[in-house]
């Protein structure tokens, strides 16, 4: 193994701020369509937002952005575990008579 | 390659600083853990086969005859909770993986020695939470080792307690994953490409994930269980609405992988000691390591079938039995490995190698009748009847405990840097191997007929099946004890063994026996794979 | 001592394997939601009504405060870790301090929304909320397993970031040693991602 290590410079403090604003602005509009009443969207719509905010979270603060590949890897792991998982639980849910 | 002088390090079983107790207790020295988690564990082990033993006993004669019926039931939740949660999901990679796995991929140690450290610790304070619940008022759990909602919510037993020390246990598996699975990313040698690591590594490596991702869920599922008994959430209440079928939902999504946490180091330690007495390569080495891979994934898919008869939906019925028959697959993916690495070997028919034969009878026996279990139709019959009683011993205990003797065999003179006497230790196989069929073939056949899991009592058709295996219990017994005697007894008068005691090819034969405190002077270069037994 | 440092072969800190720990060690506390998640999902499914009529009664406007609240701490801890790179060690103090702070503005309103509801009869096993449909129950019940849950985890990040704080005022995290800031860092983080999740489960529907 080598443990040579990629030196990954400081990160910019104003990338972080930006993403900040990003975040602020998304959890204001998470709310903001909250009040709107849309049917099936309105169930998923608050699902989609707060990933987008959880990717940015991971990206940037967690620095996955700058890493090795291999944490996406073992991120995209248990992304897949978890997927399976709710597919089996709920093709028992689903079905239930 | 040349043998790694032990050089003036010393070896690890050596006196350090004042040492006694605490040099051991304390010491983050990855041998020094590994040994000390097979001292606690074949301690608890031990306690496990003497409950086991009395539950037999108890069926001598029908209606009560040494215990009542819930003695009873809080005999075989302990029974299940120490073997399962203290004996045989640790044993192999606590015992051997730390023990061996920085020194086959050459390292000095694990990643986070101290995390290890902590990692024995929560594994004790989790035994001692476990075996309180015997001694403090209204008794150990009767739930089984299971702990069923919503009886495990309603019962007046311990389960409070019982859970805390299934939790603590968790935190010192997932530590033990973590550590294992950074060191294999990180602390190989030089030259140890993924391809060239030895099977067992490849087993300990697939493990430790499972450990990682599945043991959270168990740990949420019983804190939420313990939320219900202090605090009535409900969740899992069908007065207030709950689903205690989710109950049985978050329980197996960790404990069916758990039997692979228990069965895929075992089938490592095989997969190292069948080619190094067949004298040959093992055969098909990628098979069975993506394999070891294989049945971790596939094996994560599979837990509905232990609730097949729960109420749950048919489509999900249909998925989690087509699944399992999956997980055969990759299962006698090795079961043929090794079989074909036998072949035109030159077999030396050593302790280990023995051993290693029970298990694969064994476990090919515990994986066959799985499949009769994982069919939906003959699922009705059977479940809950000793006939998955027999199927889980077979697999657990003819596989994983059989495969940890195994392992105990070939790494015992590496370990101690004695031998024991092999004439009492096949005689001790022998003894095992007889007594284990006999105390669980008849099981198959009692199930069959109906005989209900769980019952201090039973109909008088099945006496005579029941006295057969009380017997068997008898002759597994005495091979525990002249099994374990017999190792006791070489660890202080046992002859030297050699650093190379049976002429294996991965690096850990390539050390002194005992290894030196720092495992190599230098970190080796590797340039062969762990089964070339030719050197130059 | 035996540490990580010596064992790296004499050769350097191994920053990617002390990463990887964290990581897989994220990956338990992940999965540690995971589980009450889906139960969530389960039983929202089932009573969607009762769940949409029981999150009308938790106070949006906290909610989303403590939302700003905790991305801000992420901000600030992110920021702290640049700081001690380019060698600002007041800076990284002074962040790390705003970043605990925030973590217990979080706890002290979340402590006033805890006891609003309890005032109101509004916890597990109590008469009121017993005589409420079964949906609102398990609403209820979900709320304080999995707030509480991640309140514990706020603690113990808010724990873990004093410890670091420490470290860096005596100089054992610095500038060319900074791994520990980094896996304090990620642990905040996750604390934040979770609630990420938790916000919409129970204030946003309705």
């Amino acid at each position: 193994m080598d443990y040579t290590e990629k030196a990954h410079r400081p990160i910019k403090y104003s990338i972080f701020v930006y993403v900040w604003l990003a975040l602020v602005a998304l959890t204001w509009l998470t709310v903001a369509v909250s009040g709107m009443h849309m049917g099936r969207l309105s169930l998923i719509s608050p699902f989609i937002i707060a990933s987008a905010k959880a990717f940015l979270v991971v990206a940037f603060f967690m620095h996955i952005k700058y890493e090795a590949g291999i944490f996406r890897l073992f991120i995209g792991v248990a992304l897949a575990t978890m997927f399976v998982v709710v597919w089996l639980v709920y093709s028992d849910i689903a079905f239930r008579s | 390659m040349s043998d790694y002088a032990a050089g003036a390090q010393g070896n690890y079983l050596q006196k350090e600083g004042r040492g006694g107790i605490l040099s051991w207790i304390f010491s983050t020295d990855h041998k020094r853990i590994g040994i000390l988690y097979l001292v606690a564990i074949l301690s608890l082990f031990l306690v496990g086969v003497t409950l086991g033993f009395f539950m037999r006993l108890e069926l001598i004669t029908r209606g009560p005859t040494i215990m009542a019926a819930n003695t009873y039931n809080s005999l075989f939740t302990l029974h299940g909770v120490i073997m399962l949660f203290l004996f045989i999901i640790p044993v192999t990679p606590s015992v051997f993986g730390n023990f061996l796995l920085p020194i086959m991929i050459g390292a000095k140690d694990v990643a986070f020695p101290r995390l290890n450290l902590l990692s024995w610790w929560f594994y004790m304070a989790g035994a001692f939470l476990a075996i309180l619940t015997l001694l403090i008022a209204n008794g150990p759990a009767d739930t089984g080792w299971t702990f069923y909602a919503p009886y495990s919510i309603r019962t007046g037993t311990n389960v409070t307690l019982a859970l805390s020390a299934v939790v603590v246990l968790g935190f010192s598996s997932i530590l033990t994953g973590i550590n294992f699975v950074t060191t294999v990313h990180r602390l190989r040698a030089p030259g140890m490409t993924w391809m060239r690591l030895p099977l067992f590594v490849w087993a300990v490596y697939a493990t430790a994930w499972i450990q990682i991702l599945a043991t959270p869920i168990l740990g949420v599922n019983l804190m939420l269980v313990v939320a219900e008994r202090l605090l009535g959430i409900g969740i899992f209440d069908p007065a207030k609405g709950g689903d205690p079928i989710l109950y049985q939902h978050l329980f197996w999504i960790y404990s069916h992988p758990a039997v692979y946490i228990m069965i895929l180091p075992a089938m490592g330690a095989i997969s190292e000691i069948v080619p190094v007495f067949a004298r040959r390569t093992i055969f098909g080495y990628k098979a069975v390591a993506y394999s070891s891979i294989g049945i971790a994934a596939v094996g994560s898919l599979v837990w509905g079938h232990h609730m097949f008869v729960s109420g749950f939906s048919y489509t999900a019925g249909v998925y989690f039995s087509l699944f399992t028959f999956f997980v055969a697959i990759p299962s006698a993916i090795k079961v043929y490995n090794w079989v074909g690495s036998l072949y035109k070997g030159s077999l030396e028919a050593a302790t280990p190698l023995l051993y290693a034969f029970a298990f694969i009878f064994l476990f090919s026996i515990g994986g066959l009748t799985g499949l009769i279990l994982g069919a939906l139709s003959l699922n009705i019959h059977l479940h809950d009847t000793y006939f998955v009683v027999a199927h889980f011993h077979y697999v657990k205990f003819g596989g994983a405990g059989f495969g940890f003797f195994a392992a105990l065999h070939y790494w015992f003179p590496k370990m101690f840097g004695r031998m024991y006497n092999t004439k009492l230790a096949n005689v001790a196989l022998l003894l095992l191997f007889i007594g284990f069929n006999t105390l669980f073939f008849p099981l198959f056949v009692l199930g069959f007929q109906g005989m209900p899991r769980r019952y201090y009592d039973y109909l008088p058709q099945f006496t005579n099946g029941q006295l057969i295996s009380i017997v068997g219990s008898w002759i597994l017994v005495a091979g525990v004890i002249l099994m374990v005697g017999n190792l006791i007894h070489a660890l202080f008068k046992g002859k030297k063994a050699q650093a190379n005691q049976w002429g294996g090819a991965t690096l850990e034969w390539q050390v002194p026996s005992p290894p030196p405190k720092e495992n190599f002077e230098e970190i080796p270069e590797v340039k062969y794979g762990p089964y070339h037994f030719k050197r130059d | 001592m035996n540490e990580t440092a010596e064992i790296a072969a004499n050769k350097h800190k191994d920053y990617t394997g002390a990463k990887i720990g964290m990581w897989l060690f994220l990956f338990t506390e992940l999965f540690l939601f995971f589980g009450p998640f889906l139960l969530y999902s389960i039983f929202r499914y089932r009573y969607s009504t009762d769940f949409i009529n029981a999150g009308s009664e938790l106070s949006l406007f906290v909610g989303s405060i403590n939302t700003v609240v905790l991305l801000t701490s992420s901000l600030s801890v992110a920021l702290s870790i640049s700081a001690l790179q380019k060698g600002n060690k007041k800076l990284t103090l002074l962040l790390l301090g705003v970043t605990i702070v925030l973590g217990a503005v979080f706890l002290v309103n979340k402590y006033f929304e805890w006891d609003a509801k309890i005032v109101h009869g509004l916890y597990p096993g109590a008469e009121a909320l017993l005589s409420r449909p079964k949906g609102e129950i398990l609403f209820f019940g979900l709320y304080f397993f999995m707030t509480g849950l991640h309140a514990l985890h706020v603690i113990a990040g808010m724990s873990v970031l004093a410890v670091i704080t420490f470290f860096v005022m005596r100089d054992k995290v610095t500038q060319s040693d900074y791994v520990k800031i980094e896996n304090g860092g990620l642990y905040w983080h996750l604390v934040d991602v979770i609630w990420i999740y938790l916000f919409p489960l129970f204030y946003l529907i309705r």
